[in-house]
């Protein structure tokens, strides 16, 4: 492997202007594959997902699946893309073990949808308008395990083994136009844009889109020009960026090498680049060169699709709020900064604070909990905050027990931990645990004048005017309590007690 | 109508990993030019309003629901594999040199 040689990103982006085209992948989550009844779930058993028709056996006919067609219009339509009135599939022919038809069954010049646009916004919220150019139906492909190589790479393999699983399931591939004038914020813009596609998707409800699962993946291409220039440079094609943060870190990188390679008066290489998590870096994959000439032709087996416009106009119309509008009406709801929201986003917040202020919570309350107690608890367990045992429900339930007094911060908290502990919803937490408030105004006095008996100093600094000491008499009451009393009701006490003024 | 080239044919056979002989080549171009200048005929015949045709029956939306039905047992999915390790296909060395 050769060392490649940088220039600093801000020298690149003195001399050159990026341009950027992005190709996302989305596995769709339908229930079975695209052409066939098979079982799409994941970490089956090896081959125990496959049939005739997707393991390409002679005579075997496919059938396209409508929820996979109705997945990849709803796709298009929130991203104002136009839909086709009839379309074909199309066989794209290779020869790689990872099909066993040796061709991969997708769409060529005639795409379900095309001509969009996707709005992303930036984290100042400057707004980027991000063009589409298609989206298409195609399958994926099995999953190759390389034997006698190392670490598993392809490269030095005596024989590979293939699992036809995942052969099959539905894709849908989104292909950006060519993204100019971002200038320096290029990758960022790429970065927000597989974010807001992500966040679409998910809304949609056509697949989790969850990244590190390769539900979603990502190609970078890009391109240095002269500033000024019309012309685009030659493109590298970056594979498989498969995290937000990766493909923000492979399109800066790709800049800074094409940067150098040009400054040094030397030329790209049109040529597929992977990714390397470890470093950030990319390295050079196989060159495009003729020998790519996938021989596409109309897929004989399959009739043309040509989606009803009624059907087209149905789907339209049940269309979601886009994220990124819902995103900043929230935002104004809570009335919390750019940056805050930021962050809620992204400890996958926004919907379990959504649905506890729909049982009832303030939207504060709602925030403090999933943020705060709970996003520590749900990142020490390395689990999404929605994985947590505990309902939207039960936390709106926890902030009402607060709000009438029976619960302070402490036995909130600790309520909250019953309830992740399995110990039952939140009332009977309480009732176990014997954590109500002491409201008994009988219990706290006693309590209250035991502490000043045992603490005389300190409460004759308090009679002679230091109100500032109470907060030492306080804690030895909620010491004597365990915590179980309303600390502010307790300060009151003390100082009517005590014949000072709070 | 252009015919087909000797070098179209050498690079069709190594897209379909087709081992060719020079004078098999020949041979090939000569027929295939044959056919194509056939099958080229129908262009004569077919005005501009005629589209291409790529499905003979006039159907179209052929769906069918999201619904699983059984798939093969991986024993049966792979009893007709030449080679096979783990339960899954087991295939030669994809990448030969570099």
């Amino acid at each position: 492997m050769t060392v490649t040689d940088l220039v600093s990103y801000d020298d690149a982006l003195a001399t050159y202007d990026p341009v950027m085209g992005l190709e996302v992948h989305v596995e769709l989550g339908t229930k079975t594959k695209m052409f066939c009844g098979c079982s799409t779930e994941l970490k089956q058993d090896a081959n125990s997902q496959t049939c005739p028709t997707c393991l390409g056996l002679p005579g075997a006919l496919p059938v396209v699946n409508e929820i996979g067609v109705e997945s990849a219009i709803k796709i298009g339509l929130a991203l104002h893309c136009e839909i086709a009135e009839w379309c074909r599939f199309a066989r794209k022919n290779y020869f790689y073990p990872d099909m066993p038809k040796n061709f991969q069954t997708s769409q060529y010049d005639e795409p379900i949808a095309y001509n969009g646009y996707l709005d992303v916004q930036l984290e100042d919220g400057e707004v980027f308008r991000v063009e589409i150019e298609r989206a298409h139906m195609e399958e994926d492909t099995g999953k190759s395990t390389h034997v006698g190589g190392a670490t598993g790479r392809i490269h030095g393999a005596s024989h590979s083994l293939l699992d036809y699983n995942r052969a099959g399931i539905p894709l849908i591939e989104i292909v950006t136009k060519p993204i100019e004038g971002a200038g320096e914020r290029a990758p960022e813009v790429a970065k927000a844009y597989v974010a807001e596609l992500r966040e679409l998707i998910k809304a949609l409800g056509v697949s989790e889109a969850r990244m590190e699962q390769g539900q979603m993946r990502c190609d970078v291409n890009l391109s240095l020009r002269p500033k000024g220039a019309e012309k685009f440079g030659t493109r590298s094609e970056t594979k498989n960026v498969n995290s937000l943060r990766s493909v923000e870190r492979a399109a800066r990188f790709e800049i800074q090498r094409h940067a150098a390679v040009l400054s040094s008066g030397g030329t790209i290489v049109q040529e597929t680049r992977h990714f390397h998590e470890e470093d950030g870096s990319t390295t050079a994959g196989r060159i495009k060169d003729n020998a790519e000439d996938y021989r596409y032709f109309p897929e004989p087996d399959l009739v043309p699709v040509a989606p009803a416009r009624e059907w087209v106009e149905k789907l339209r119309a049940e269309l979601p709020e886009l994220p990124r509008v819902r995103r900043n009406r929230l935002r104004e709801e809570w009335g919390v900064t750019e940056h805050d929201m930021q962050s809620i986003l992204n400890a996958g917040a926004v919907d379990p604070i959504v649905q506890t202020i729909d049982a009832g919570a303030p939207a504060d309350q709602a925030r403090k909990w999933w943020m705060g107690e709970l996003a520590r608890r749900a990142n020490e367990g390395g689990v999404d905050l929605a994985a947590l045992p505990i309902t939207p429900a039960q936390v709106a339930r926890v902030c009402a027990l607060v709000a009438e007094g029976s619960l302070n911060d402490k036995l909130a908290r600790q309520t909250i931990e019953g309830v992740l502990a399995g110990e039952g919803s939140p009332d009977e937490v309480v009732a176990a645990r014997g954590l109500a408030v002491v409201s008994d105004e009988g219990a706290l006095g006693t309590a209250v004048d035991e502490a000043i008996a045992a603490n005389a100093a300190i409460a004759d600094k308090i009679r002679a005017g230091k109100i500032a000491a109470a907060g030492a008499l306080v804690g030895a009451v909620m010491k004597a309590t365990r915590g179980q009393a309303d600390a502010a009701r307790v300060r009151e006490l003390i100082l009517e007690r005590l014949g000072a003024e709070g | 109508m252009p015919g087909i080239t000797r070098e179209e044919v050498a690079h069709l056979a190594r897209l379909a990993r087709l081992e060719l002989k020079d004078e098999e080549l020949d041979h090939f171009a000569g027929q295939l030019d044959d056919i194509i200048g056939a099958v080229a005929r129908v262009s004569d015949v077919a005005d501009e309003d005629v589209p291409p045709t790529s499905h003979p029956l006039p159907l179209t939306n052929v769906m069918r629901p999201d619904e699983v039905r059984p798939s093969l047992t991986p024993q049966e999915a792979l009893s007709g594999a030449p080679a096979q390790e783990q339960q899954r296909f087991k295939v030669p060395q994809i990448l030969g040199e570099d």
